[in-house]
């Protein structure tokens, strides 16, 4: 056969994909509609199906522990608004609770099989439930992931308890305690590491967001965990045992601790999946436990772990809003492209979190650095910009308040500057010297952020090698 | 209607809020807060709101209430 011939029938291929080709999404999140809306603008007009185990359309999830607890908007009023019509077969409200790549078919909780010829993964994260599970079935213990968690703890919130207690301040603990304090209520915050937020912004930011709890009337208390929940004999939660020896009365609960990644459904479907997600490549393509790149299995959005070329090729897991729309658009574009049309995924991390009538913005991966400077602004305004280096590079950076700058920060993460930046002559702060950014030892343990650099094997930090079940 | 805000986008110029203030609203300074599935009746105000930002950062839906292509 010619080159000509050749090149005539691969394209032939992705016409005929096109037509009659069958893909399946699983999960119903942001990152698959995304993914399948794109589908389709690609030209895809074959058989589209969407798993999702929740039973609700496609709704966005950072309204939750915000403007929803507030009692402002409802839970069921976040609904994702279409970018296009989606012709698709929706099974909603119906796990996947297998993988075959074999007979390549996803399996479902009510025992149908769906057969695909290219599969997308976004099935995203769950989170992270109270240890201990007798104590989580106490009425008045929450957590909070889905819209169904959020109008529950909506209505408790609204109730007027007499306290509440949030473990973990983490980001959503944090927004949940704003929250909390905005409604009049009281409110504990109890944290295992010196301060709010050290997971994914270290010590230097963390007391800043710390002195910001306690200044709006949160119980802050760090370097504590809680070690046993106690409910009344209507099985009611009433108190809780902290490691410091005191007990609080408290008649909410909400564990805050960060998430699970969905994947137990793919054991023993040998693909590299495991705690820290799944492993792709940049291009979304999954992995196999050996670290072999797959031909018809993507991934995006939370559950994906791919090399970052800004963060020397580390196996990066982004629990971010933009990465789940763009990672979604990106492996739609993949899976019906050929090789030479093929785009990379390499965001630029960027999240934002409303707090205290604080907005913090973000850009990069400041865990992956160790020094941190105020560049502009002033922290006792709580109106300012830091920038985080590593080994002379700046890497991240974070803004209070202050995020009509992350732009100019962003560029200078893109192209690696040097750290400490070059001050970007206006609005500087008085001292630009760096100082350690103060993140917690890797190994001591704290709440999983939510940004985690995971290294360079496809397969290590927990994917492990299962043999098929028979 | 449905919108989403992309909040990485967003640098709270608050171009939006008085022109559809029971929809979006400032928390604080520059943290926007706003009803992500508002009454058809503001449909208008919401669009107008969204044309108004300057980074575009207000995404509305494409689609009428029966799905169609509006």
């Amino acid at each position: 056969m010619s080159t000509s011939a050749l090149v005539a029938s691969a394209l032939d291929l992705v016409k005929e994909f096109k037509a009659n080709g069958r893909i399946v999404i699983v999960g119903a999140s942001l990152a698959g509609l995304r993914a399948a809306e794109s589908l389709r603008d690609e030209g895809f007009n074959g058989e589209l199906t969407i798993i999702g185990d929740e039973p609700h359309e496609p709704y966005d999830r950072p309204p939750l522990s915000k403007q929803v607890l507030k009692g402002w908007v409802p839970a069921d009023h976040t609904v994702l608004p279409r970018l296009r019509k989606v012709e698709a077969d929706w099974r909603l409200g119906v796990a996947a609770t297998g993988l075959d790549r074999a007979t390549k078919q996803v399996r479902l909780a009510n025992g149908d099989q769906v057969p695909y010829d290219r599969l997308l993964i976004a099935t995203g994260t769950r989170s992270r439930p109270w240890f201990n599970p007798k104590e989580a079935e106490l009425e008045g213990v929450f957590t909070l992931r889905t819209s169904d968690d959020a109008a529950r703890l909506q209505a408790a919130l609204a109730a007027k308890p007499g306290r509440v207690l949030i473990v973990g301040a983490g980001f959503i603990g944090s927004e949940m305690a704003s929250v909390c304090r905005e409604l009049g209520l009281e409110v504990t915050v109890a944290e295992r590491a010196d301060a709010p937020l050290v997971g994914a912004l270290g010590g230097v930011i963390g007391d800043i967001a710390a002195e910001m709890q306690r200044d709006h009337g949160v119980d802050l208390r760090t370097g504590v965990s809680v070690e046993a929940l106690e409910g009344d004999a209507e099985g009611h939660v009433r108190h809780a045992r902290l490691s410091d020896g005191t007990t609080l009365d408290v008649d909410v609960v909400v564990a805050s601790l960060g998430s699970i990644r969905n994947t137990e459904w793919l054991e023993g479907a040998g693909l590299a999946a495991g705690f820290w997600g799944v492993g792709c490549d940049a291009g979304c393509r999954a992995f196999d436990v050996n670290g072999v790149v797959t031909d018809s299995v993507y991934v995006a959005g939370d559950i994906a772990r791919a090399p970052h070329v800004l963060y020397n090729y580390q196996f990066l897991v982004l629990e971010h809003w933009d990465n789940a729309v763009i990672g979604g658009q990106v492996a739609a574009h993949n899976m019906v492209s050929l090789e030479p049309d093929r785009r990379p995924h390499l965001p630029l991390p960027a999240f934002w979190s409303g707090q205290f009538g604080v907005n913090i913005k973000g850009v990069g991966v400041a865990p992956f650095g160790d020094q941190i400077v105020i560049t502009q602004g002033s922290v006792k305004d709580r109106r300012f910009a830091a920038v985080y280096g590593h080994q002379g590079r700046t890497v991240a950076a974070v803004t209070f308040n202050h995020g009509k700058w992350l732009e100019y920060y962003g560029a200078l993460i893109e192209r690696s500057a040097p750290f400490p930046p070059p001050p970007p002559g206006y609005d500087q702060a008085g001292d630009m010297t760096p100082i350690p950014a103060r993140f917690p030892d890797p190994r001591v343990l704290t709440g999983v952020p939510d940004v985690v650099l995971t290294g360079h094997d496809p397969t290590e930090r927990g994917a492990e090698f299962r043999p098929k079940k028979r | 209607m449905r919108i989403v805000v992309d909040l990485n986008r967003c640098q709270g110029y608050a171009q939006c809020v008085p022109l559809a203030p029971e929809v979006l609203r400032l928390n604080g300074e520059e943290a926007l807060m706003y009803d992500p599935n508002p009454d058809d009746s503001l449909r208008q105000q919401v669009l107008r709101a969204a044309a108004s930002c300057p980074v575009q950062a207000i995404i509305v839906d494409r689609l009428d209430e029966n799905g169609e292509k509006a």
